[in-house]
């Protein structure tokens, strides 16, 4: 039986992923790293086996959505998008007005039987809605469509900045600015803006930011403050990584990882855990897997048909992109922490289900396209 | 923000497809190679972390490692209000093992069982541990050492790395199983209440408040952990000096109001029956005694209890787990007799002459269907006024102004002493009770009020059940004729060696005493209570003070025609016995609750606990005026 299967495979192989609208090799470098992910997170996890059945359930739910996306054909939710926007927004002042608390956050809406966050919602719908904003101009944009799109990404990270869930909010904003910035912004605002940036920076340390924020970026400048806090994640990480040098400890080796006692290793803090064990090596290899997947995402963009799908491809690719920079530089300690897990790695969240969707949504745009004559 | 759709559709004819298209393809081009740097500025970072500087990460990840270790906070003492510790910390020495650093647990356990430093419940308890638990973290192996044992492990510690002895401050409750329902107790930290702590606060702590006051001033209790850095060797042994150090902040000590005295005195009255002895200050709320009966050691609580134990205490019929101070729900009975009179006279539904016939029952006017009955066969005679029907307890006479106050005037006014509400007192367990209303039946029963019902109220029976604390402050407040305060335990806390007083609260509803005559004619009569004819006449002959009160004997089960015989009925189907009272009568200072579950008449087997906690109280007081006389004739 299996002999003929793979005698078969060759043709049918082809035709069943385009069937499902399956990018081939976005879709090998995403196992690839699914799988070092998994390996990693059961060093992580204490060898946990329980840990590792409910990340592969998660994962299986998460294609589930990829191939769900990837099999819709772009145009029918560009048709949609300003209705998902607007759905999306007003879940968030849900949120505020009826959310639920937890840990000091309000992000959660309670329907009774399952408990959900919008935020999540907002992760595709932002990039969505200023892609189909442009889509719907010419191109670059003129100074008072550049307006209407910072309204149109102000106001859900605001939103979700109030919650307060800053890495989030960060994510969100981000994501529609690179819509903006492929859509062509001209290099001169864009100057100007990291200009009224870095001019705002003490305005939003004195006036906006929570007492527990303000208390992540001064123990990220001295994390020997509060050795036992908030300090303590960011020196014990960065000597799990240090002391693994070139070669890693070795797969369950990790010393640090292991028998030092830290919070959310395998959640945002795996990255140390994989720079012990795997060593500088390791750390290429997972680099590298993750830079094949966003090169695909930007081929994907660069070879969409049209405008939105060319921007949102686009943007979704950065988005992933800053999810695995900010991660991993607040586990270096480079940038202080904000509660962001390295994607397709770290152990649960919600998170992983919009992730894996995106990626779904990449591959429809790839895979659903017209014949175009020429 | 998003321009009219005609504006749109002409914008897109002047799209130019090619030259959009050359700009996205450029942007893109210009993110990837952003995507780029940004990776290589990681991959530098990785570097500088993990080859630049490798030798000294893992220095410090090595066995001669700088190390920081948490040092929990001594947790705050308590103290009754003559400054008599309730609540300590001894230290007492554990044998733990690091896995880890152990190696062959196996065998490492079967060396110690054969040196005997273990027994083999202690081999199997540690191996159940171990399950799950990380490699690293010290688990105990045996609790409670003795010096000797101590002195035995030391001289052959060498031979046993990752095994060592720790001394541990533990809290020691003195007074066990008198205060534990008052005090509450500490115990192991579960994983429950890891989720909702502040773990960085608690990283070298084990125990925490689990119930009663432990648990509700925590926080006060528990202090702010402090750290030292140390050097490590391979063992994970603490070489030379601390580099540097920290100290914890202790939890802060409370005092409270308890009288230690008056508490083994009213435990010790109650002896062997269940029920509840409450003595509080009426003038600002504070909590003299607070006694449930039967109680259990909270010190087994804290070093881990057996579940034999555990399971005994649970199934026991007595129920000694059970809070009956604050949670335990028993009919007020004829102790709110009182409070009925007042009503009535406020109301001006009876005056003190108004009369009514007793000839052992009462009916409902036009309405001959239902008898209720005196407690007394042949009933209190044709004339029966308020004094006489409060101190005889005269049931008829209370049927009759039930009905005629009506439930609605009766309910409400009740709740003017606090019935059917919290006390606030500071333990966070405590249960409101039913003061019962139209609307309570008809949200909580989904049934409507029946006549009948309010008649029976009148005595305190029916839905109305109500906590011996507020008992106790009800009495309180109409012995005094004054405001009623929230009742709480902790009447001052200390840090850097000062008291800090914590002020006493008003509570929430009061009731207007403006009308003197009205307060006097029932408290005259709750004085009348403890004299001759009275029903706690006997308890109270010849008592040194003056005092008020009035007594309960609550059915528990529907009396039909038969004769109530006591020595005929189960025990756990007899009366509850309760009294209520105040002294001294003429500027209260101390107000009480007694409840006797199943023990009969309030008069006899309630009241005497009462009188014995007064005896006590003005002993002490007696005391203490000598001592001041003295002080002063000293100063002559």
């Amino acid at each position: 039986m299996a002999l003929i299967d793979m005698d078969n495979s060759d043709r049918r192989g082809k035709s069943l992923a385009q069937q499902l609208h399956v990018d081939m090799p976005l879709i090998a470098g995403l196992l690839v790293l699914i799988g070092f992910g998994l390996l990693v997170l059961y060093s992580a996890s204490g060898e946990s086996q329980a840990q590792l059945n409910r990340q592969v359930v998660r994962l299986t739910l998460a294609f589930g959505a990829m191939f769900f996306l990837a099999w819709i054909p772009p145009r029918i939710y560009q048709k949609w998008t300003p209705f998902i926007y607007a759905f999306g927004v007003l879940l968030l002042i849900g949120v505020i007005l009826f959310g639920d608390k937890g840990k000091g956050a309000q992000r959660w809406l309670d329907f009774g039987f399952f408990r959900f966050q919008p935020s999540e919602i907002m992760k595709l719908a932002v990039p969505m809605m200023l892609a189909w904003y442009f889509s719907e101009r010419s191109l670059p944009p003129r100074f008072s469509e550049l307006l209407s799109a910072a309204f149109l990404i102000g106001m859900p990270t605001l939103l979700i900045m109030i919650q307060p869930d800053l890495g989030t909010s960060i994510l969100i904003a981000s994501s529609g600015l690179f819509v903006v910035f492929l859509a062509g912004m001209s290099w001169r605002i864009i100057a100007s803006f990291v200009f009224l940036i870095v001019s705002y920076a003490p305005i939003h340390w004195f006036f906006v930011m929570q007492a527990y924020q303000k208390q992540r970026v001064l123990t990220f400048l001295d994390p020997d403050k509060d050795p036992l806090g908030s300090g303590y994640h960011i020196i014990q990480s960065q000597i799990a990584i240090g002391s693994g040098g070139l070669k890693g400890k070795g797969w369950l080796e990790g010393t640090q990882s292991q028998l030092e006692f830290l919070p959310e290793r395998n959640t945002d803090f795996i990255f140390a855990v994989l720079g012990e064990e795997f060593g500088f090596y390791g750390i290429i290899i997972l680099l590298t897997i993750y830079l094949g997947i966003i090169a695909r995402g930007f081929f994907i963009a660069v070879k969409a048909q049209d405008t939105y799908t060319r921007l949102l491809a686009g943007a979704i690719t950065l988005t992933f992109f800053v999810y695995v920079f900010v991660n991993i530089s607040m586990v270096t300690g480079i940038l202080p922490v904000v509660g962001l897990p390295l994607p397709l790695v770290s152990y649960g969240g919600t998170s992983m289900v919009t992730l894996m969707a995106s990626f779904g949504i990449l591959m429809g745009i790839q895979t659903h396209k017209k014949l175009l004559p020429g | 923000m998003i321009k009219s759709g005609s504006h749109i559709r002409n914008k897109r004819s002047f799209k130019d497809h090619f030259k959009e298209r050359k700009l996205l393809i450029n942007r893109s081009i210009v993110a990837f190679v952003f995507v780029i740097v940004m990776m290589l500025a990681l991959v530098v970072r990785a570097w500088y972390l993990q080859v630049v500087k490798h030798q000294d990460f893992q220095t410090r990840s090595n066995d001669n490692r700088i190390s920081v270790q948490p040092i929990a906070p001594k947790r705050g003492l308590i103290f009754d209000r003559n400054g008599v510790l309730l609540a300590e910390n001894r230290s007492i020495y554990s044998l733990e093992i690091i896995p880890e650093k152990a190696g062959d647990i196996d065998q490492v356990l079967e060396r110690l069982l054969g040196a005997g430093f273990i027994e083999e419940k202690h081999q199997e308890k540690f191996l159940k541990d171990l399950r799950g638990q990380r490699r690293f973290k010290s688990i105990t192996v045996k609790n409670r050492l003795t010096e000797k044992e101590v002195a035995r492990f030391s001289v052959v510690r060498y031979q046993y790395p990752g095994v060592s002895v720790e001394a541990r401050l533990v809290r020691y409750y003195p007074f066990g199983e008198v205060l534990v329902h008052a005090l509450g107790y500490v115990g192991r930290i579960n994983d429950r209440e890891l989720a909702r702590i502040d773990q960085a606060n608690y990283k070298a702590t084990r125990h925490i408040g689990k119930v009663g006051l432990e648990k509700h001033y925590e926080d006060l209790l528990h202090g702010t952990i402090g750290f030292r850095r140390v050097e490590t060797d391979v063992q994970g042994r603490v070489i030379g000096e601390p580099l540097f150090e920290k100290p914890p902040i202790p939890g802060k000590n409370i005092r409270l109001s308890l009288d230690i005295r008056l508490q083994q005195i009213a435990a010790k009255a109650m002896g062997e029956e269940r029920g509840s002895v409450i003595a509080i200050d009426p003038r600002n709320g504070e909590v003299l005694a607070l006694v449930s009966n039967p109680g259990y050691d909270p010190n087994e609580f804290v070093t881990g209890i057996s579940s034999a134990s555990f399971r005994a205490l649970m199934e026991s019929k007595d129920r000694p787990m059970f809070n009956r101070a604050l949670r335990g729900l028993y009919s007020p009975g004829s102790t709110i007799k009182p409070h009925m009179g007042w009503i009535g006279l406020e109301q001006k539904l009876v005056t003190t002459k108004t009369t009514v016939p007793d000839p052992g029952y009462w009916v409902i006017p036009n309405e001959e269907k239902r008898v209720y009955r005196d407690w007394k066969r042949g009933g209190h005679g044709e004339k029966v006024a308020l004094l006489t029907a409060i101190v005889k307890s005269c049931d008829p006479y209370f049927y009759d102004l039930a009905y005629k106050m009506g439930i609605d005037t009766l309910s409400a006014n009740m709740k003017k002493f606090g019935f059917g509400d919290y006390t606030g007192i500071d333990m966070g367990e405590e249960v409101p009770g039913i003061m019962p209303s139209r609307e309570w039946k008809r949200s909580a029963r989904k049934i409507p009020w029946f006549p009948g019902e309010t008649v029976i109220t009148g005595i305190g029976q029916g839905y109305w059940v109500a906590t011996p604390l507020q008992l106790a402050n009800a009495i309180g407040q109409l012995g005094m004729g004054s405001l009623r305060y929230q009742l709480h335990l902790v009447t001052a806390t200390q840090s850097n060696g000062d008291w800090l007083r914590v002020p006493a609260k008003v509570a929430s509803t009061q009731a207007d005493f403006s009308n003197k005559d009205n307060l006097k004619a029932v408290q005259k009569a709750m004085h009348k209570v403890t004299q001759w004819g009275g029903t706690a006449f006997e308890a109270f002959r010849e008592a040194p003070f003056t005092s008020g009160g009035k007594t309960g004997t609550v059915q528990l089960r529907a009396m039909g025609e038969e004769k109530y015989d006591e020595s005929k009925i189960e025990k756990r189907f007899r009366d509850n016995a309760v009294y209520v009272g105040y002294a001294p009568f003429d500027s209260p200072e101390i107000a009480i609750a007694v409840v006797v579950e199943n023990a009969g008449h309030g008069g006899s087997e309630a009241a005497p606990i009462a009188r014995a906690v007064f005896d006590e109280y003005f002993k002490n007081q007696v005391a203490d005026i000598n001592l001041e006389r003295k002080v002063a004739e000293g100063r002559n």
